[in-house]
């Protein structure tokens, strides 16, 4: 399967990517890993007329210790989250999710930007960035911006990203000492999750991301209330279906999902020191 | 870009997709094309010294880039000691899977040199095997592992 003929353009640097963006507009897409975009391309399921690689932007790819919070440049690669002693020991959950993207092959193209920029509800590491409440970091023409996760998804394959604007860093608060849990349920090894879960229990702060429960990547409030209010990891687990509506396909009906989610995040509640 | 340690240029398309630049403009058909949608890892090759599907590349990303594939591993008539641990755990029968086999298995022992079974088993998740039932190729890459059997 070939891709549909297009004009490819490299940017050496966040602010050429921003600048192509501005001159080409709606015809472009940007190409990080490319381990979403280019299957969808060889599907002809995206057709873009311009393609802009990002995917040499060197400076845009680090883990740094901003003191607070770890700050991760869009462009790292999903091996490099994996194995990160600053990731591993301040945000462990994010490891752990990342951990199930995919295959090694995968893992060592695709980016942390691209899983997020997406806005695939079947991703694994945006339910991880909402458990975790990560920032966003946003590069246009008049400067940079943060979005909170909470405001980032906004549907399906879409994000509050504007048109020429470049996700360019993820903030996360360090959370060394929480418990945590990420849990995920697919037929085969390398698949992408049928149902997930990001479990994060720190001290009295709880943090649940649901991974393809919705048409975007969501947050259980419901069950963080619960938990908040004394709720046995069973109760308050039975709320991870309520008021969502998970896609059907062949893999699972909507009952099907609901019940995955529940049982996932009853079992991440546990493994996260909720009783 | 560099293949196997020499230089390639060829005018492409931006469309090419890695795979097929290799077994077409570089003529390396060791290279194989399984799926064609990122599931099988048939067309697994380093860049830059890690594995990765080269049907889900485009050419054009890897400009500048070190690549290897099967053919590069050899030392001459010698060959790579991955490959002769194949040869000698009866690892492959068809072939097909082979050389991308072959390419992640190196790449998983760079990353993990003492990987448990468990660890090898995980680290091939992205490559198929229609034959052998992975027993011999998970036998043939401890064989080479630092770590407990
Ligand atoms: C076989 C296979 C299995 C996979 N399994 C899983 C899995 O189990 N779980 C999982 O979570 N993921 C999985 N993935 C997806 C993988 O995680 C991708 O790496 C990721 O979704 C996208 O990252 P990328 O860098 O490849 O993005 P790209 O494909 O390059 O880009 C994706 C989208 O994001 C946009 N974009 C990229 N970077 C930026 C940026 N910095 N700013 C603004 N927009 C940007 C692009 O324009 C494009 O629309 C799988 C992929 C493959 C091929
Ligand atoms: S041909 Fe590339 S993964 Fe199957
Ligand atoms: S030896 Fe035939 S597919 Fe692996």
């Amino acid at each position: 399967m070939i891709p549909a003929s297009f004009d490819y353009k490299r940017a050496g640097s966040a602010e050429e990517a921003i600048s192509l963006l501005g001159e080409y507009g709606d015809d472009a897409k940007l190409l990080a890993g490319g381990h979403s975009l280019v299957p969808l391309m060889k599907y002809r399921l995206a057709a873009p007329a311009v393609i802009i690689d990002i995917g040499k932007v060197a400076d845009l790819s680090y883990i740094n210790d901003g003191g607070d919070h770890i700050a991760i440049g869009a462009l790292t690669r999903h091996r490099d989250i994996e194995i990160s002693e600053l990731v591993n020991s301040q945000i462990p959950l994010l490891a752990a999710a990342t951990r199930n993207v995919g295959d090694p092959q995968v893992r060592h193209r695709g980016t942390i930007g691209g899983s997020v920029a997406h806005g695939d509800p079947a991703s694994d590491t945006p339910s991880a960035m909402l458990a975790l409440r990560a920032t966003f970091v946003a590069t246009g023409p008049n400067g940079s911006r943060e979005i909170a996760s909470d405001d980032f998804f906004s549907g399906f394959l879409e994000t509050a990203l504007a048109d020429d604007e470049l996700l360019t860093e993820i903030r996360i608060n360090k959370v060394p000492d929480a418990k945590f849990s990420f849990q995920k349920f697919n037929r085969r090894a390398q698949d992408w999750a049928i149902v997930g879960a990001s479990i994060l229990v720190n001290g009295a702060d709880t943090g649940v991301g649901l991974v393809n429960m919705d048409s975007k990547p969501i947050r259980s409030a419901a069950v963080e209330a619960a938990v908040a209010s004394g709720a046995t990891a069973a109760d308050a687990a039975e709320q991870a279906a309520e008021g969502v509506e998970p896609p059907a396909d062949l893999n699972a009906s909507v009952e099907y999902r609901q019940h995955l989610a529940r049982v996932l995040t009853r079992r991440g509640l546990l493994e996260s020191g909720v009783s | 870009m560099n293949v196997n340690g020499g230089a390639q240029s060829h005018d492409v398309e931006p469309r090419t997709l890695l795979v097929h630049y290799i077994r077409e403009n570089c003529g390396l058909t060791g290279t194989n094309v399984g799926c064609d949608s990122s599931s099988c890892g048939a067309c697994t090759i380093h860049v830059n010294g890690e594995a990765v599907k080269s049907c889900t590349m485009l050419a054009v990303q890897t400009e500048g880039d070190e690549i290897t594939t099967i053919e590069g591993l050899a030392d001459g008539e010698t060959l790579h000691p991955m490959q002769q641990a194949f040869h000698e755990c009866h690892a492959l029968q068809c072939g097909y899977c082979t050389p991308g086999m072959v390419m992640a298995a190196v790449s998983l022992l760079d990353e993990q040199p003492n990987a448990n079974e468990a660890e090898v088993r995980e680290g091939l998740e992205g490559n198929l095997c229609r034959c052998t039932g992975y027993h011999n190729i998970v036998k043939a890459v401890l064989s080479l592992s630092g770590g407990d059997k």
